[in-house]
C-alpha cells in the first residue's frame, strides 16, 4: 500500500451504486482503455475533472457504507483504476470488492474514517492517518481468502500461474 | 458438525465431510453463466492464457451457459459486435447452454437457466450477473462474480477463495392477504434488513409461507437478496422443487435432496408473519427505502414497467391481467410489459394475458432485460417517475438521473395503471 500522502478528492455517502460508478448505458464499453471516460458519469463535474486529467493518480474518494453496491459489471471496477484512485470507505459491497482485489484496484476498508475534501491522507498497512486533522483510524483488514489474489497480483496472475501447474508446464 | 444449507452444499463441492463459516474454500463450479457481459470474459480469458502456449479451451463446455438479454436485440453496433464475437465463441468452444436472441428458447438469464433445467437442488452456480442469487431458490448456492473470475472459473472449473459464508435464517409464516406477494415479502424484508445488512451472508428462507410458495415466488426472494447485499438467498429445496423440476424443465430428480441441520448456527434469526403485510414499495434511491403502501399512495406516475427477472413471470402477468382486463391505461401513462422469458410469452398469449394487457393499453415487448438497467427501451424523460416491478432504483437505474424509480409488485404497478397514481391494488375490483 502505498505511504506517500494521497488527497482526498471527493466525499461519498452510503451505498454509491455501480450505476453512479459506472452507468449501465455504457456496459457494451469493456476495455480497460476505453471505461474510464465514463467514471462517475452522471456525477458531471467529477466526470469532467477525471476527463481533464485535473486529478492526480493516487488520489482519494472517501466514502460511506456499501460501495461498489449493485451490478456485477466489473467495469466499476476497471473505469476507477484507470484514474489510478484509491477508494477509502466505511464498508463495501461483496462483488465490488471481490472485483476490486482480482484487478488490483485499491480499496481500503475503513469503518471510523473521518476526513474532508482536501485533507491529507497516509495510508499505512493498518490504519489511515488523516495528516490534516491529526488524527488516525484504522483499517480492516482483507479476509485472508483475498489477500492471497492480491500477493499474486491480481486474479489473471494467480489463475495462470494455477493453470501452469495443472497442465504440468511448470 | 451442524451446518446450514450452504455449508452442505460446498462441503459436497470440495469433498469434505463439513466446512463451517469462515473457511477458505476452493469449491468445484456446476454451472457457470454469462450474458453479453461473456465479452469482457473472453478478453480476461484470453489474457490468462496469454503467453502460456496452452491452446484456449475452457475447462468444461457444458457447464457453461451464456444468454443473451441484456440488450436484445441489439441497440447498438458496438453491441451487436461483442455479440457476434461470443457467438464465434461459442461455437469454438462447443458451448451448448447458448440462448441467443431467438423467439424459441430465448429470454432472461435468471428465468431461462431454471426453465430449462440447467439449476439443480445442492448445486454450486456461479454468474456474471448480481442476480445469480436467483437460483438459490431451487436450494443451489448460486451468486454473482465478475468477468475476470469468471474467466478464472473457465480456465480451472473452481472458484479460487470462496470464504464460507455465515447464514441469517429467515422463518416466515402466514397466510398472505389478498394482493399481497412474495415481492412486498422481500421488500419489507430488504427494508428491515437495510441495504448492507446481509452483507457477506446468506439468506436461507424457511416457514409454513415458503413451504406454500411457488418456485415463482422464490425466484422473487432469492432474486432481491443480493438487495440486502446477501452473498446467496436460498431456499432448502422440497416437493414444491421436485415439482417445478418435473413440469418446467421435464427433469426427475433423482439425488438426495440437501437440507440444513436442525441444530445448525445461524448468525441471526429473523421472524415474519405475512398475515398483517401490505403492500410495499421501494422508494427513489435506494432499494432499502421501503415504506408502506398507505405512505406513498397518490404519487403520480408516467411509466408503468412490469417485468424484469424479478416479476416477468407467468403469475405477475396473470395478476396484472386479471386487474386490468376490460379497464384501461390511464391517459399519458406509458405501460411496459416484458415478460420474462419467450416459453412465459407463448404461455400468457394461450390463455389470453397478452391479449388483456393489450386491450388496455399495455406495449407488450420482447423479453429481454428491457429498462431494468436503462440501456434500451422505454427510456425515462428528465423528471419522469417510473412505478417498476424490477428489483433496482438506483439513481439512473432505468437511464436517466434525473428520473425516479419506485419498486412494487405486479398487483400494485397494475393498480396503478389504471389510476395513474401509485395506487392500492386492494381497493381495486
Ligand atoms: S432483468 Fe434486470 S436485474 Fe434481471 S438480469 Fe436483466 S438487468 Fe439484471
Amino acid at each position: 500500500m502505498s505511504q506517500e500522502k494521497s488527497k482526498v478528492v471527493a466525499l461519498m455517502s452510503n451505498d454509491i451504486s455501480t450505476d453512479i460508478i459506472y452507468p449501465g448505458r455504457f456496459m457494451a464499453t469493456v476495455l480497460p482503455t476505453e471505461t474510464p471516460q465514463y467514471c462517475f458519469a452522471d456525477m458531471t463535474e467529477l466526470n469532467k475533472r477525471l476527463k481533464n486529467k485535473e486529478i492526480p493518480p493516487n488520489s482519494v474518494i472517501v466514502a460511506g457504507a456499501n460501495f461498489g453496491c449493485g451490478s456485477s459489471r466489473e467495469q466499476a471496477v476497471s473505469t476507477i483504476k484507470g484514474h489510478e484512485l484509491i477508494i477509502v470507505a466505511k464498508g463495501f459491497a461483496r462483488i465490488f470488492l471481490q472485483n476490486s482485489v482480482n484487478l488490483g484496484l485499491k480499496t481500503v476498508v475503513c469503518p471510523t474514517i473521518e476526513a474532508s475534501e482536501g485533507d491529507e491522507l497516509e495510508i499505512l498497512p493498518d490504519k489511515v492517518v488523516n495528516v490534516t486533522r491529526g488524527k488516525s483510524f484504522p483499517i480492516e483488514p482483507l479476509p485472508k481468502a483475498r489477500q492471497a489474489i492480491v500477493d499474486a497480483g491480481g486474479l489473471i496472475a494467480y489463475t495462470r500461474k494455477r493453470l501452469l501447474e495443472k497442465m504440468g508446464n511448470k | 458438525m451442524a451446518m446450514t444449507l450452504v455449508e452442505k452444499i460446498l462441503a459436497k463441492a470440495t469433498g469434505q465431510p463439513s466446512v463451517k463459516a469462515g473457511d477458505v474454500l476452493e469449491p468445484q463450479v456446476d454451472l457457470a453463466m454469462s450474458h453479453e457481459n461473456a465479452a469482457l470474459v473472453i478478453n480476461q480469458f484470453s489474457e490468462i492464457y496469454k503467453d502460456t502456449g496452452i491452446p484456449l479451451k475452457v475447462w468444461d463446455a457444458s457447464k457453461i451457459a451464456i444468454i443473451f438479454d441484456h440488450r436484445v436485440p441489439a441497440e447498438s453496433s458496438k453491441t451487436a459486435t461483442n455479440q457476434k464475437r461470443i457467438r464465434d465463441f461459442v461455437g469454438k468452444q462447443g458451448i451448448t447452454k447458448f440462448h441467443d436472441i431467438r423467439g424459441d428458447e430465448g429470454g432472461i438469464c435468471h428465468q431461462v437457466l431454471p426453465e430449462n433445467g440447467y439449476v439443480l437442488p445442492g448445486s454450486v452456480i456461479v454468474g456474471t450477473d448480481s442476480h445469480t442469487t436467483s437460483h438459490g431458490a431451487l436450494g443451489t448456492f448460486a451468486f454473482g462474480i465478475g468477468a475476470t473470475e469468471m474467466a478464472s472459473v473457465w480456465t480451472l472449473g473452481t472458484v479460487l477463495n470462496v470464504e464460507v459464508p455465515g447464514t441469517i435464517k429467515v422463518n416466515v409464516n402466514g397466510k398472505f392477504p389478498d394482493q399481497v406477494y412474495p415481492k412486498d415479502l422481500i421488500l419489507y424484508l430488504i427494508g428491515k434488513l437495510t441495504a448492507e445488512g446481509a452483507n457477506f451472508k446468506v439468506l436461507e428462507f424457511h416457514g409454513e409461507t415458503i413451504k406454500n410458495m411457488s418456485t415463482s415466488g422464490r425466484l422473487t426472494l432469492s432474486n432481491m437478496s443480493v438487495e440486502a447485499g446477501a452473498t446467496s438467498g436460498i431456499v432448502p429445496p422440497d416437493e414444491e422443487t421436485l415439482l417445478y423440476l418435473k413440469e418446467e424443465a421435464g427433469i426427475d430428480f433423482k439425488c438426495e435432496l440437501l437440507k440444513p441441520d436442525l441444530d445448525a448456527k445461524y448468525d441471526q434469526v429473523i421472524e415474519i408473519d405475512v398475515s398483517k403485510l401490505s403492500p410495499q414499495i421501494a422508494c427513489p434511491h435506494t432499494v432499502d427505502n421501503v415504506k408502506s403502501i398507505n405512505e406513498v399512495m397518490n404519487i403520480k406516475v408516467n411509466q408503468i414497467v412490469i417485468g424484469s427477472c424479478t416479476n416477468g413471470r407467468l403469475d405477475d402477468l396473470e395478476v396484472a391481467a386479471k386487474i386490468l382486463k376490460g379497464k384501461k391505461v390511464a391517459k399519458g401513462v406509458r405501460m411496459l410489459v416484458f415478460p420474462a422469458s419467450w416459453r412465459i410469452y407463448r404461455e400468457a398469449l394461450k390463455v389470453g394475458y397478452i391479449a388483456d394487457l393489450m386491450d388496455a393499453g399495455a406495449v407488450i415487448m420482447n423479453s429481454n432485460c428491457g429498462c431494468c438497467l436503462g440501456v434500451h427501451q422505454g427510456a425515462l424523460a428528465d423528471g419522469d417517475v417510473s412505478l417498476s416491478t424490477t428489483n433496482r432504483n438506483f439513481k439512473g437505474r432505468q437511464g436517466n438521473p434525473n428520473s425516479e424509480v419506485y419498486l412494487c409488485s405486479a398487483a400494485v404497478a397494475a393498480a396503478s395503471a389504471i389510476t395513474g397514481i401509485i395506487t392500492d391494488p386492494r381497493g381495486i375490483n
